[in-house]
């Protein structure tokens, strides 16, 4: 990419000498005075370009170092819309294109960003986008239940769908395949022997070696896109609660923070205390549970039984004060919905004081254990270049040494008053991102100590006002898997037109393809464990 | 008279060999904080089952309706040529150790076929991990036998046992390391804890389990109704051939009574053991195995040197 390519100026279009500039400005002081000349969604720098430089732009944010963090695309009258967030040093810029109507092919990200292949495939389902030079064009979350020319997101697709009675077999998609008189194709899932969330994968193994791994999901695909359109903001946050249910308070944040962020409302102080305390208790919750699960999946009967039983201490505890185990439909658009009991007040410090003696003793005990340790350590190697290469989130980055983490690199409130410091590993393995995740237990618990020691009386809901037309925002909070970002889009009426959540699981799932090569099959259910991507959350 | 109590033996042997998985199951549940079901939920299982029609593949041959039966037949027979709680009854006297070595065999080998029959990747991924596990436990087993078999200088386990109960206690090294020998080879024998996981989900881990997959109504009841009798058989074999005392030498009730009750306290106190050592440890990785058995063979073969330095 160079600064001397003149490219045509189109009214509002940016030539790319300009964007390369405002490349250049993220990470530096300088993204500030960018945001105020050019423009921006939420904390977003906004950069238009025209549809011939949406390539040459992938191309020039790869040379910059920029991490490729969601893309998504929308109808808007007889034209489309298609947006990329790009993200270094946690700096974010929207790139955002036009294509008129009448034309639907535009050059594809992932020759320059590999983890924008599903994403690209995700749009080009839903709403028919050609991606010229992708390398994939099977389908991938619009299974054979849609017809070739059904596109669920345009506006002419009805909300309800045109189900058929039977939806026909996938058999036409062609999986990565290997010849020869040892490798054997092993097909699991999309159901499981246990109670899980669906999902294909499509092994081929040289004896108990994996030489390749290949994912199909899209089976829990549940048409959260569509069923957003016309939602009042509650009902939003509402369904934003639901698009993985592991996951309620983050998704709902990001959403109630997207919104909050085109309609100018500010939550009160203690509603992002109170939130900050219902998102670091739900990372708690997880981590304690798939901590658990690592150690079922070992066969580890003693470290399960513990770790569930701590989780489910922890979830009536949530139940007794906030009224959900999950912590559900708490965050509403402009505060929460729940105070902090007095009880809680004080009764909390002691349940987490509790908790942390509990983990300090199970900690050596899991360190002991020779034959778990054999396990996890070494078991699911993941190199710190597919990590950059993907764009990978959360625990699985902060495992290779990567601290991607958006409560230190890009906090919003109440965490810029907070300074969390992202945990982090270097060896990349099972253990390194079950090890991560303990002492992220330990940085939550001080985290909401800190939060209870700061929390003042005060009012819990700012007053809602209805955005402008054409409103948008952009929501970025820490998931307990990774950067959950999402945009939305009002109409002039304050009902939504457009809601794209991107969970973290989205670059992690592919990760796990990486990860796996080189081990042995009867490890893949632990290192998939370790990763444990949100299948409800990728597929929509 | 003789071979009506041999008769009973057999059809107890299977008949309770259910009520002791149910037993052990009992006592890892209360270990892992949970509320257990009762120790016979294993016949109600078995009832369910047995009551259920069988689905069998298009692509099945006729190994696959077959196989459940041959396993079946092969444990409970196993279990007859075992004294249980009493020696010296004529079914031992028809078989030896080998034999029963050779029927643990056939019921793997149908097991294998059958798994491999229907066509699907799990039952050939389990029955190929099956007979890797059991290429490596069978000479490990087989040699902590032959210690047994240099000692009483007989390859009858009945005799043996017998002969062990005339000598009365004493301390002999080869019987400790076959002790351990044969220990290790029972846990990877009868599917548990840490070589294969009898309780799991993930089809990608399994050993055992993912053979039968493809099993259901009758025929899996079958199967595992002969795998609660192999783990069993397993039990009785350590526990009367290391700690014989009690069992029924005469055929007094009084004897024979003392023979049960002591063989329900030796089974008892394992299956406890059992579920200790399975809730403290982890599943190891498949390719550990090999060191595993390795090991169990040996601590076998170390008992069947010291026999020859220390005990001749």
């Amino acid at each position: 990419m160079t600064a001397t390519r003149t490219a045509v100026k189109e009214d509002g279009f940016m030539v790319i000498d300009r964007l390369t500039a405002s490349l250049q400005s993220l990470g530096t002081p300088e993204f500030g005075n960018e945001k105020a000349q050019a423009g921006a969604v939420g904390p977003a720098l906004l950069c238009p370009v025209i549809p011939e430089d949406w390539g040459v732009a992938a191309e020039a944010a790869a040379a910059q170092g920029c991490r490729w963090a969601a893309g998504w695309g929308e109808a808007r009258g007889e034209s489309w819309v298609v947006n990329a967030l790009l993200e270094k040093s946690g700096d974010y810029l929207l790139l955002r294109t036009v294509l008129p109507p009448g034309r639907t092919g535009l050059p594809s990200h992932t020759p320059h960003f590999p983890g924008a292949a599903r994403p690209e495939r995700h749009t080009r389902d839903l709403l028919g986008l050609k991606f010229t030079g992708h390398p994939d064009d099977r389908r991938w979350v619009r299974h054979q239940a849609w017809g070739e020319r059904e596109f669920p997101l345009r506006p002419d697709f009805p909300l309800s769908g045109q189900p058929p009675a039977v939806t026909a077999p996938d058999r036409s998609y062609g999986f990565a395949s290997a010849h020869g008189p040892e490798v054997n194709e092993i097909p699991v899932g999309p159901v499981h022997a246990g109670i899980i969330e669906p999902g294909h994968f499509r092994f081929l193994a040289l004896g108990e070696t994996v030489l390749n791994l290949e994912e199909r999901l899209g089976y829990v695909h549940k048409g959260i896109e569509k069923l957003a359109e016309g939602r009042d903001p509650e009902g939003l946050a509402r369904l934003a609660g639901r698009v993985s249910g592991d996951t309620t308070v983050g998704h709902a944040w990001a959403a109630c923070q997207a919104m909050e962020c085109a309609a100018g409302v500010a939550p009160p102080e203690r509603a992002l205390w109170l939130r900050a305390i219902f998102i670091e208790r739900e990372r708690v919750a997880n981590h304690l549970n798939d901590i658990g699960a690592i150690c079922n999946d070992t066969a580890f009967a003693f470290g399960h039984y513990q770790f569930s039983r701590l989780r489910e201490l922890w979830l009536r505890d949530n139940l007794r004060w906030f009224g959900h185990r999950l912590l559900m439909d708490r965050i509403v658009p402009g505060g929460v919905a729940v105070d902090l009991p007095a009880e809680a007040t004080s009764a909390m410090p002691g349940a987490m004081a509790a908790l942390r003696s509990e983990l300090e003793e199970l900690k050596p005990i899991l360190d002991e254990s020779t034959i778990f340790q054999d396990r996890v350590v070494g078991a699911g190697v993941l190199p710190e270049r597919i990590v950059r290469e993907l764009g990978c989130l959360g625990y699985v980055a902060r495992a290779c040494g990567i601290g991607r983490d958006v409560r230190e690199r890009a906090p919003h409130a109440p965490y810029d008053r907070l300074g969390v410091k992202a945990v982090t590993r270097s060896d990349g393995d099972v253990a390194a991102r079950l090890y991560v995740r303990y002492e992220e237990l330990f940085a939550s618990l001080d985290i909401i100590d800190q939060c209870l020691q700061r929390i003042e009386p005060g009012p819990l809901r700012t007053a809602w006002r209805t955005p402008p037309a054409n409103a948008e925002g952009l929501g970025l909070v820490e998931g307990w898997r990774g950067e959950i970002a999402t945009h939305v889009r009002f109409d002039g009426s304050g009902s939504i037109v457009r809601f794209f959540p991107r969970d973290p699981s989205v670059f992690n799932w592919p990760a796990l393809e990486k990860l796996i090569l080189g081990n042995i099959v009867p490890d893949f259910p632990l290192c998939n464990k370790s990763v444990n991507g949100s299948y409800s959350g990728h597929d929509l | 008279m003789d071979w009506l109590l041999a008769l009973i033996q057999a059809v107890l042997f299977t008949l309770l060999a259910p009520l002791f998985s149910g037993w052990l199951k009992w006592v890892k549940c209360l270990l892992q904080n949970r509320r257990p079901p009762p120790p016979w939920q294993p016949y109600r299982d078995l009832r369910k089952l047995f009551g259920k029609r069988p689905v069998v593949a298009d692509t099945a041959s006729w190994l696959f309706p077959v196989t459940p039966y041959v396993v079946f037949c092969a444990a409970a027979l196993s279990g007859a040529i075992v004294p249980f709680f009493a020696v010296d009854l004529p079914t031992a006297a028809i078989a030896d150790m080998i034999v029963l070595v050779g029927f643990f065999a056939l019921g793997r080998f149908f097991l294998a076929l059958a798994g491999m029959d229907v066509g699907t990747a799990f039952g050939g991924m389990g029955s190929s991990r099956e007979m890797t596990i059991a290429s490596l436990a069978e000479p490990a087993m087989l040699m902590a036998i032959f210690t047994l078999a240099l000692t009483a200088s007989t390859t009858n386990i009945s005799v043996a046992i017998d002969y062990l109960l005339d000598t009365g206690l004493a301390l002999r090294p080869s019987f400790l390391f076959a002790l351990g020998g044969l220990l290790l080879v029972a846990v990877a024998e009868t599917g548990r804890i840490p070589i294969d996981n009898p309780a799991t989900h993930l089809e990608l881990t399994m050993i055992h389990e993912a053979m039968i997959l493809e099993y259901s109504g009758r025929h899996l009841a079958l199967i595992e109704w002969a795998g609660q009798i192999r783990l069993m058989l397993y039990g009785v074999l350590i526990a009367n051939i290391f700690l014989p005392w009690g069992l029924a030498r005469e055929f007094t009730p009084e004897a024979l009574g003392i023979g049960a009750a002591a063989i329900a306290a030796k089974l008892g106190a394992l299956a406890v053991a059992l579920a200790l050592a399975e809730t403290s440890v982890a599943k190891m990785r498949l390719f550990r195995v090999q060191e595993f058995l390795g090991f169990a063979y040996l601590l076998s073969l170390l008992g069947m040197l010291s026999h020859i330095i220390l005990e001749v």
